[in-house]
C-alpha cells in the first residue's frame, strides 16, 4: 500500500483552552513578545519522547480535560504526558480505558478522548510528526497576538492538523512507548524564590509574612500569569516606597505586588515590562509546579541565593535527562500489554541486575 | 554619573538599573550599554546569554543556567558596563505616522481638551508638533512607549481601564503617548487612530518601532485615513513609506 505523504488530525472535541506550544521563542522580548511555549517544558519533553520525537518539537498543551484527536486517513503516534485517564475510541464503537505517561497508537478512523490530568491544571499530547509553520522562529501559540500556533488562536472543534505520516519501517507497533516510573507530584515541598528586584519595596516583616504564610491558587490563572490569594488580613504590604515603578522588565517567574498586596506570577506568555514592584522571581526548577497547581492549592516560598537557584535549575534539568531516559518500548495491543508489561519488567530486571551495586 | 545597581531576578535574568525615572539621559545609557551587550553577544563573547531587555531605566539581561552562571555573565559584562557610558548615542531611526484625530478610535480626545483648558484643535496641535523618543517596546507586541508628551497634556491614566481598546488607538498617559498594535484592555486617554501596523511577525523586525527611534504624528483626514486603511490593507504601502524623509524637519 502506498504511504500517504500526510497524515490527518482532526480535533474532534476540545474542552478547555488547548494550543500548540514547543520550547518556545527566545530572542523578541526587546519588541514585547514573551518566548511563550509549553509552560511546563518537562511535560513538552516526556510527551515528545514517548511519541518518538525531538524533545522540543510542537505539541499540544491542554487546561482541564483535553481534547478528543482523531486520526482520519493514516495511522498517528500520540505522546501523552500527565497523570490521566484516556479511551480509545474504535470505529466499530469499542472503547478501551487507557492512562497517561505512555503513546497510543491510532490507526484510521480511530479517535483518543483525553481526560483531565489529576493534581495539574495542564497536559500535554504529543502528536508524532506534527507539522506547523513556525512563525519567528518557533511554532508556540501566543493568543494576544494571534501569532503561532495553529492560525494564531486556540485549538477549536472541527480543525484539522497535519502530521507526517508514521515510517514504514520499523512498523508502527513497534515504536510505541511508556513511562512507567512518572514524576511524583511533591505539592508540599515549597516553591524556591530569589528575592529581588523590587524586594527593597517590601519591610522586614512583609517578606517575613511573604515566607512564612501560604498563598492560595486563584482561578485567575492562564498562560500569561497565576494570581495568588493572600490569607486574610495576610495581603503584602508595600513599604513607603509605594505599589509602583517606572516599568521595567518581567520574566517568567516574576512576582509582582500590586496595591492590594495579592501577589501575580508572571508566565510563559506573560507581559514582558511591567510597573508593579517584584517582590521575588520564582525559581526556574519550580516555575512549572506553580505554573501547574490546581486552583486552591495553598503554596509556600522560600528564599534561596541566585547560586542555588541555578543549582536547582541543573539538577531539575539532570533529573528530567534520567526520567527520560528509562522510557521504554511498549507494545501496544490490547491482547499483549500485560505480555509486554511482563517482559518490561524482565528487561529492567536483566539491567538492574548487571548494573553496578 | 551614579554606578548602575544589579537586581536579582530569578535564577535567568538579572538587572542592571541606572535609575528610577523616565529619563532621556537614563535611556541613552540604557542603550548605550544593550548595544554593548548585542554586540558581544553577537562577537560569542557571552555564551548562555539569550537576550536583553531595555526598559526606560534598566536593562535586564536573560540567560541559560544550564548553560552559565550570573557570576560568570556579571563578570563578563564588567568592562561593558565600564565603558556603556561614552559610547556615542546612536541615532534610531525617524518616523512620520499619521493620525486619524478624534473619532471612535480618539473617543477620550474632547475630555482630554477640556480638562486641559485646551481646544481639540490646540491638543491635536501640541500632540503633532513633538517629536517623540521610543524609551522601550513591552505591554504588547511592538507597543512603544513614547515621550515626552507636552506637560498640558499630561494626565493619569483613566481610573477605570477600558476592556477592549481598539487596535491603532493612540493613546496618552501621563507624560507618554503610544499605539496599541492590538485590540487590549488598556487605561490610556484615547486620541486618534494611526492605521500603521506596528507589529508584523513577517517582517525582519517585527516592530516596526525599536528602542531609540523617533516619531513625529501627522494629523490627517478621516477621508485620507480611509484611503490609507484600504491601502495597507491591500498590501500597497511599504514600511519605509513610514520612514521621515526630511530630516531636517525632525
Amino acid at each position: 500500500m502506498p504511504q500517504p505523504d500526510v497524515a490527518t488530525v482532526e480535533v474532534v472535541s476540545v474542552a478547555g483552552l488547548a494550543t500548540v506550544q514547543d520550547g518556545g521563542r527566545p530572542g523578541w522580548r526587546r519588541f514585547g513578545l514573551p518566548a511563550g511555549g509549553a509552560l511546563d517544558p518537562a511535560l513538552l519533553r516526556i510527551a515528545n519522547t514517548l511519541a518518538g520525537q525531538t524533545q522540543d518539537a510542537p505539541a499540544i498543551e491542554f487546561f482541564g480535560a483535553g481534547p478528543t484527536l482523531k486520526a482520519l486517513d493514516a495511522p498517528l503516534l500520540l505522546g501523552l504526558a500527565g497523570d490521566m485517564g484516556a479511551t480509545l475510541l474504535r470505529p466499530d464503537g469499542e472503547q478501551r480505558r487507557l492512562d497517561g505517561w505512555r503513546s497510543v497508537l491510532l490507526q484510521p478512523g480511530e479517535a483518543l478522548r483525553i481526560g483531565a490530568p489529576r493534581r495539574a491544571r495542564a497536559g500535554v499530547v504529543a502528536v508524532r510528526g506534527l507539522r506547523v509553520a513556525p512563525v519567528l522562529g518557533s511554532a508556540s501559540t501566543f493568543q494576544r497576538a494571534a501569532l503561532g500556533g495553529h492560525a494564531g488562536r486556540a485549538l477549536a472543534a472541527g480543525d484539522r492538523l497535519q502530521a507526517a505520516p508514521l515510517p514504514a519501517q520499523p512498523a508502527a507497533a513497534t515504536l510505541a512507548r511508556v513511562l512507567r516510573r512518572p514524576p511524583k507530584p511533591v505539592a508540599d515541598a515549597p516553591i524556591r524564590v530569589v528575592l529581588g528586584p523590587q524586594a527593597d519595596h517590601f519591610d522586614a516583616d512583609a517578606l517575613q509574612s511573604f515566607l512564612s504564610a501560604g498563598f492560595t491558587v486563584t482561578p485567575d490563572a492562564d498562560r500569561m500569569g497565576v494570581r495568588l490569594a493572600a490569607a486574610p488580613g495576610a495581603a503584602l504590604k508595600h513599604n513607603a516606597r509605594g505599589s509602583e515603578v517606572v516599568s521595567d522588565a518581567t520574566v517568567p517567574g516574576s512576582m509582582q505586588v500590586p496595591g492590594n498586596g495579592q501577589p501575580l506570577v508572571l508566565l510563559a506568555d506573560g507581559q514582558t515590562a511591567g510597573g508593579y514592584p517584584k517582590i521575588a522571581t520564582v525559581a526556574s526548577a519550580d516555575l512549572a509546579r506553580l505554573a501547574l497547581a490546581p486552583v486552591g492549592t495553598v503554596l509556600r516560598f522560600a528564599a534561596v541565593s541566585v547560586e542555588q537557584a541555578e543549582d536547582a535549575a541543573r539538577d531539575h534539568a539532570a533529573g528530567l535527562d534520567r526520567l527520560l531516559a528509562t522510557i521504554e518500548p511498549l507494545t501496544l495491543d490490547g491482547d499483549v500489554d500485560l505480555a509486554a508489561l511482563y517482559a518490561g519488567n524482565l528487561v529492567s530486571g536483566m539491567i538492574n541486575a548487571l548494573a553496578p551495586a | 554619573m551614579t554606578v548602575p545597581r544589579l537586581l536579582d531576578a530569578g535564577d535567568g535574568a538579572f538587572t542592571i538599573e541606572f535609575g528610577d525615572r523616565i529619563d532621556p539621559a537614563l535611556s541613552a545609557r540604557v542603550a548605550a550599554l544593550d548595544r554593548a551587550v548585542r554586540a558581544a553577544i553577537a562577537q560569542g563573547a557571552l555564551p548562555g546569554v539569550v537576550e536583553t531587555m531595555p526598559t526606560f531605566r534598566s536593562l535586564t539581561v536573560l540567560y541559560d543556567p544550564l548553560r552559565t552562571r550570573r557570576a560568570e555573565v556579571q563578570a563578563a559584562l564588567g568592562p561593558l558596563l565600564a565603558a556603556g557610558d561614552d559610547a556615542a548615542a546612536s541615532a534610531g531611526r525617524q518616523w512620520r505616522l499619521p493620525v486619524g484625530y478624534g473619532g471612535e478610535a480618539g473617543a477620550d480626545l474632547d475630555e482630554l481638551a477640556a480638562a486641559a483648558g485646551l481646544s481639540r484643535e490646540a491638543v491635536i496641535d501640541l500632540h503633532a508638533g513633538t517629536i517623540y523618543r521610543v524609551y522601550m517596546i513591552g505591554f504588547l507586541p511592538g507597543f512603544p512607549f513614547m515621550g515626552d508628551l507636552p506637560a498640558p497634556l499630561h494626565r493619569p491614566r483613566r481610573a477605570e481601564p477600558r476592556l477592549r481598546v481598539p487596535a491603532g488607538a493612540v493613546a496618552v498617559a501621563n507624560g507618554l503617548t503610544a499605539v496599541y498594535p492590538w485590540q487590549s484592555p488598556g487605561g490610556w486617554h484615547l486620541i486618534g487612530r494611526c492605521p500603521v501596523p506596528l507589529f508584523d511577525a513577517a517582517a525582519d523586525q517585527p516592530s516596526l518601532l525599536a528602542p531609540g527611534d523617533s516619531v513625529r504624528f501627522e494629523p490627517v483626514s478621516p477621508a485620507r485615513l480611509a484611503e490609507l486603511e484600504a491601502a495597507i490593507a491591500a498590501g500597497d504601502v511599504p514600511v519605509t513609506n513610514w520612514l521621515e524623509t526630511d530630516h531636517a524637519a525632525a
